[in-house]
């Protein structure tokens, strides 16, 4: 190697101590074991996940558990066609809010199991989780969602969502 | 999170990184006739451009100016025990570079003489100067 250096790399690191609080440890707990909780407000009826303390358009604490099933609709996503550093998927790839049933709010994550260019809003999907070994307390225990054999949303029961 | 930052070092800097490449310290002679490592781009008096070309070496012995104990090692810094960072007048220069010096802290005094101690391996970084230590007496 005799080429003079005219470059360098420097990482720039920043770990961070994150509190969750009551209401997020609570959903995190869960999560390791497998589950999605969401909560309820009990003003306006609409259930968060993740949860939080209380509703933020309410302005009230959050009171009942929910339990969110593993389906959902993909009410917007993205193409992803420049990789950034550390990620290891093969582009390109999408990247999908999804609204799991019973649930209020929408969770970001990678879509699989269909083309691109066939990616619909409305799409249903199924949350495909990591190997039970792998489950942390973490969103990421859920390594993707992949299309199910299910007519699309209609747009009306989601646009509220996006 | 972490990015990792790709920068570009200009000819002056690079033409450091690559002397440490090659185990060579290089400083640049400015208007003034003082020896400065590790090299600018511009020499601080007449704002004029450093040519990398007129880089000099320096020596890999050096002088303690100043010290400061890290009793708190953090990611990414060359021990991960405590240790002190110094700024060691090289020979032949007249300013001083920051680097981690390898020496009990009972030990260490400003005017203490130390030297370079280089990586295994260098790949044209400041961390190919390992860190310094004591020049034994």
């Amino acid at each position: 190697m005799t080429e003079p250096i005219t470059g360098i790399v420097t990482p720039i690191r920043l770990d961070y101590r994150y509190t969750p609080g009551a209401s997020t440890s609570q959903f995190l707990r869960s999560i390791k074991e497998g589950k999605l909780v969401g909560r309820r407000c009990p003003r306006c009826s609409k259930v968060y996940l993740p949860p939080r303390g209380g509703c933020p358009m309410c302005g009230v604490e959050f009171a009942e558990e929910v339990a969110i099933k593993n389906t959902g609709t993909m009410v917007t996503f993205a193409v992803v066609n420049v990789n950034f550093a550390n990620r290891a998927v093969d582009l390109p790839y999408v990247t999908a809010e999804v609204a799991f049933d019973g649930t209020d709010t929408t969770t970001m994550v990678l879509l699989k199991g269909v083309a691109p260019e066939e990616a619909r809003m409305g799409m249903r999907v199924k949350a495909h989780w990591l190997p039970e070994s792998e489950w942390d307390y973490s969103l990421v225990n859920i390594d993707y969602v992949e299309p199910i054999d299910e007519p699309d949303a209609d747009f009306e029961s989601f646009k509220e969502l996006l | 999170m972490e990015f990792a930052y790709t920068r570009s070092t200009g000819p002056v800097v690079g033409a450091f990184l690559t002397g440490l490449r090659d185990r060579k310290v290089l400083g640049a002679k400015d208007s003034t006739g003082r020896t400065v490592v590790p090299p600018p781009e511009y020499d601080a008096s007449s704002a004029a451009p450093i040519e990398a070309s007129t880089l000099v070496e320096v020596g890999q012995e050096g002088t303690v100016t100043s010290w400061s104990w890290n009793p708190v090692p953090r990611l990414g810094n060359p021990f991960d025990v405590p240790f002190a960072w110094a700024l060691v007048r090289l020979d032949g220069a007249d300013t001083s570079l920051l680097h981690a010096l390898d020496a009990p802290r009972d030990t260490i005094t400003t005017g203490m003489r130390v030297k370079v101690r280089w990586a295994a391996e260098t790949v044209g970084f400041i961390n190919d100067i390992a860190c310094f230590e004591p020049v034994a007496s």
